[in-house]
């Protein structure tokens, strides 16, 4: 494992975020925060509520916008001003709240703001209907109700939509937000065994948590933030549990770890 | 009753759609029996058709504001101020620069008319999307604002008379297709709806998925056609008064036959542009982007925010839109009194809200169709002229009408709460 991440590192970091600070109000949110992710790469980002995770992530999807600091994206600046810049970069995001229109069917969310239309502009919502049996089918085969809108669905089938919108656009880069908090343990698992076969598909995944537990389970490295500041990354490999409490609570590094 | 909801899903109809049918028609029955059989007669279904095509028309545009959790409250002041403009621009501005009853002078104005509307929408538009101002609040004072404005257009005098041809755009007695228009018009919206359930049906055999059996097809498209031709039938069963048909073959220099002349009124130009416009409206919201990102925005505006949706760009065009519509709805009003005063389309902004709502969409927005809406306009303009046939007040008129709007909603309520929605 130690030696696929050294050789990924040769090559430049597929997102760099480098001292980013966003503030609101007289409040400093975010402040001069660096982190990077490389393909095939986990990297989970953990703290305190408040702590700055969800602001810091929301500039990458494009939803906040930075004060300072600036974004690379496989070694060359990319400016992301709106969620659609994102998405031009293949930055997907799953957010905590899913951010699904309770009001539309499954297809409608999978393609909300892409949607495929035909020559005259109508909607192709066979294509649409078509495409998302595809990636369900893959993703939660028991999946029918394409046509119900989502908020009739349970908490794992909306989960599903919101994490097919991602995989059917191809992401390079997927934020996931809080992803198993409103799962059952089987649901969770399901997701759990999705992000390994993303990563082996090397993408390159953020994955913000509360639950240390499926952090250490699932990512490569570890980003601890507190306070709006960056406390420090660190290879999960070579960290306990308690380091990273440590780290959340305390706001310092380890010492075995502070050589990163 | 578990046997017609298995029929109705089998036949993929709108249950509540049907249910605001059915009331429809229970209400014109009640008015018919009361009124010993005067309320179903083609001359008065014309009329009817007649006085709703103005809140119709705004109506349509009232369900995507409202769709997108807005509201707007200056949709009968606007009309006004725009009917006033094209009052004085048909009766004043124009005429010395192209001569009396120039034929390009209706269709300047009703552009006129057009852009004065979506100018006015587009700025509540601004002010609700841009600055943040709550649409309440904005349309509140726009109800005012407009209103006092469409007295300054000419210091409280009525404009009149209208230009000719501007007024058959209010129906009116010669503001018809006649029969042979009323035929053709018939046999067009059969060929659309033929077309669109055929286009619809292949797309879905394109991918393979499940479809509505063909005799459930038949059904539909069926009724649908023989319900287009009933219309057209009754409309032109309506024959014009004697007077005006004589008039009209001297101006045209028609010989008078020795039996009497005995022309069909047909369907009312009004109400084919309520037609038009629902089917571009039905378009627009159910088929294209526009529609999906005003049903996004009402169903939850963070997700269509993150979704890359504009949604102050999206809000500023429902309102230039809504607008605009105001605009053709005060051609029709205008054109159906045949003057412009300065309190044309008060009260219309309830009327359309009401319509809105009891046609199915929801204040807390996300929900709503224009079909419904409409129908919800022609159920509260027969209650109205229902009552008016049966000699009911005024004040009468609207003690029912708002016990209707409350108790459909509330229906309406129990109804999809059964359902589990």
């Amino acid at each position: 494992m130690s030696d696929q991440v050294q050789v990924n590192q040769a090559k430049p970091p597929l997102v760099e975020m480098r001292h980013i600070s966003v503030s609101f109000g007289g409040i400093r949110a975010v402040d001069d925060c660096s982190i990077d992710l490389y393909p095939g790469e986990v990297v989970g980002l953990v703290g305190h509520n408040a702590a700055g995770k969800s602001t810091l992530i929301k500039v990458l999807s494009g939803a906040y916008h930075a004060d300072a600091g600036e974004i690379w994206i496989d070694g060359k600046p990319a400016p992301i001003h709106s969620a659609r810049d994102a998405r031009n970069y293949n930055i997907e995001t799953i957010y905590q709240t899913l951010a699904l229109a309770d009001n539309l069917d499954a297809c409608a969310n999978l393609f909300l703001g892409r949607e495929l239309v035909q020559t005259g502009g109508l909607l192709d919502e066979a294509a649409m209907e078509d495409a998302t049996r595809k990636v369900m089918k893959r993703l939660n085969p028991n999946f029918v109700k394409f046509h119900a809108p989502v908020s009739v669905l349970s908490g794992g089938q909306r989960q599903s939509v919101a994490i097919a919108r991602a995989v059917h656009f191809n992401a390079r880069i997927l934020i996931m937000d809080e992803p198993t908090a409103a799962l059952g343990v089987q649901e969770a698992r399901g997701v759990h065994e999705l992000i390994r076969q993303l990563r082996r598909e090397g993408l390159g995944i953020f994955l913000i948590s509360h639950d240390l537990h499926d952090v250490f389970d699932l990512s490569d490295r570890i980003s601890v933030m507190k306070n709006g500041k960056m406390v420090g990354t660190v290879h999960t490999k070579d960290v306990t549990k308690d380091d990273v409490l440590g780290m959340i609570i305390l706001g310092k590094l380890p010492p075995a770890a502070a050589r990163q | 009753m578990n046997l017609f909801r298995r029929l109705f899903a089998r036949l993929e109809i709108d249950e509540r759609l049907l249910g605001m049918l059915i009331s429809l028609v229970v209400i014109w029955i009640g008015f018919h029996i009361a009124s010993d059989g005067k309320f179903i007669t083609p001359r008065n279904l014309y009329n009817l058709g007649n006085q709703t095509a103005s809140v119709a028309v705004m109506a349509i545009g009232m369900v995507m504001v409202i769709i997108v959790r807005h509201i707007d409250l200056s949709v009968g002041s606007m009309l006004g101020v725009t009917a006033m403009v094209m009052g004085v621009v048909q009766a004043t501005l124009l005429p010395p620069l192209l001569g009396y009853g120039h034929p390009a002078i209706w269709i300047i104005t009703v552009l006129a008319g057009i852009l004065c509307g979506a100018l006015l929408g587009g700025l509540n538009g601004y002010i609700i999307g841009y600055l943040g101002v709550p649409s309440f609040v904005v349309t509140l004072g726009g109800l005012l604002i407009w209103r006092g404005c469409a007295w300054w257009v000419t210091y409280g005098q009525t404009v009149a008379p209208l230009d000719q041809t501007f007024t058959l755009l209010g129906g009116g007695v010669y503001g018809t297709l006649r029969e042979t228009g009323s035929w053709i018009a018939a046999g067009i919206a059969i060929a659309i709806i033929v077309w669109a359930a055929q286009r619809q049906r292949r797309q879905r055999i394109r991918f393979g998925f499940p479809i509505r059996p063909v005799w459930a097809e038949a059904v539909v498209v069926g009724t649908t056609c023989l319900f287009v031709l009933a219309f057209a039938a009754t409309m032109i069963a309506y024959e014009m008064p004697e007077v005006a048909a004589r008039r009209l073959a001297e101006e045209m220099g028609w010989a008078i036959p020795e039996a009497g002349l005995h022309l069909a009124e047909g369907i009312a130009i009004p109400v084919l542009i309520v037609v038009v416009l629902a089917v571009a409206g039905s378009i627009l919201l159910n088929n294209m982007r526009f529609g999906r990102y005003v049903f996004a925005m009402g169903g939850n505006p963070e997700a269509a925010n993150l979704a890359g949706i504009d949604i102050r760009r999206m809000t500023f065009w429902v309102f230039v839109l809504m607008g605009a519509l105001c605009g053709i709805a005060a051609v029709i009003a205008s054109a159906r009194l045949q003057s412009a005063g300065n309190s044309i389309g008060t009260n219309d902004e309830l009327k359309t809200i009401a319509a809105v709502v009891i046609g199915g969409a929801s204040l807390a927005g996300g929900s709503g169709t224009i079909i419904g809406a409409i129908i919800g306009a022609v159920v509260i303009q027969s209650l109205q002229s229902g009552m008016s046939l049966l000699g009911f007040d005024a004040s009468l008129q609207n003690i029912v009408t708002g016990l209707v709007l409350v108790v459909a909603v509330y229906v309406d309520m129990l109804y999809q709460r059964r359902r589990g929605v």
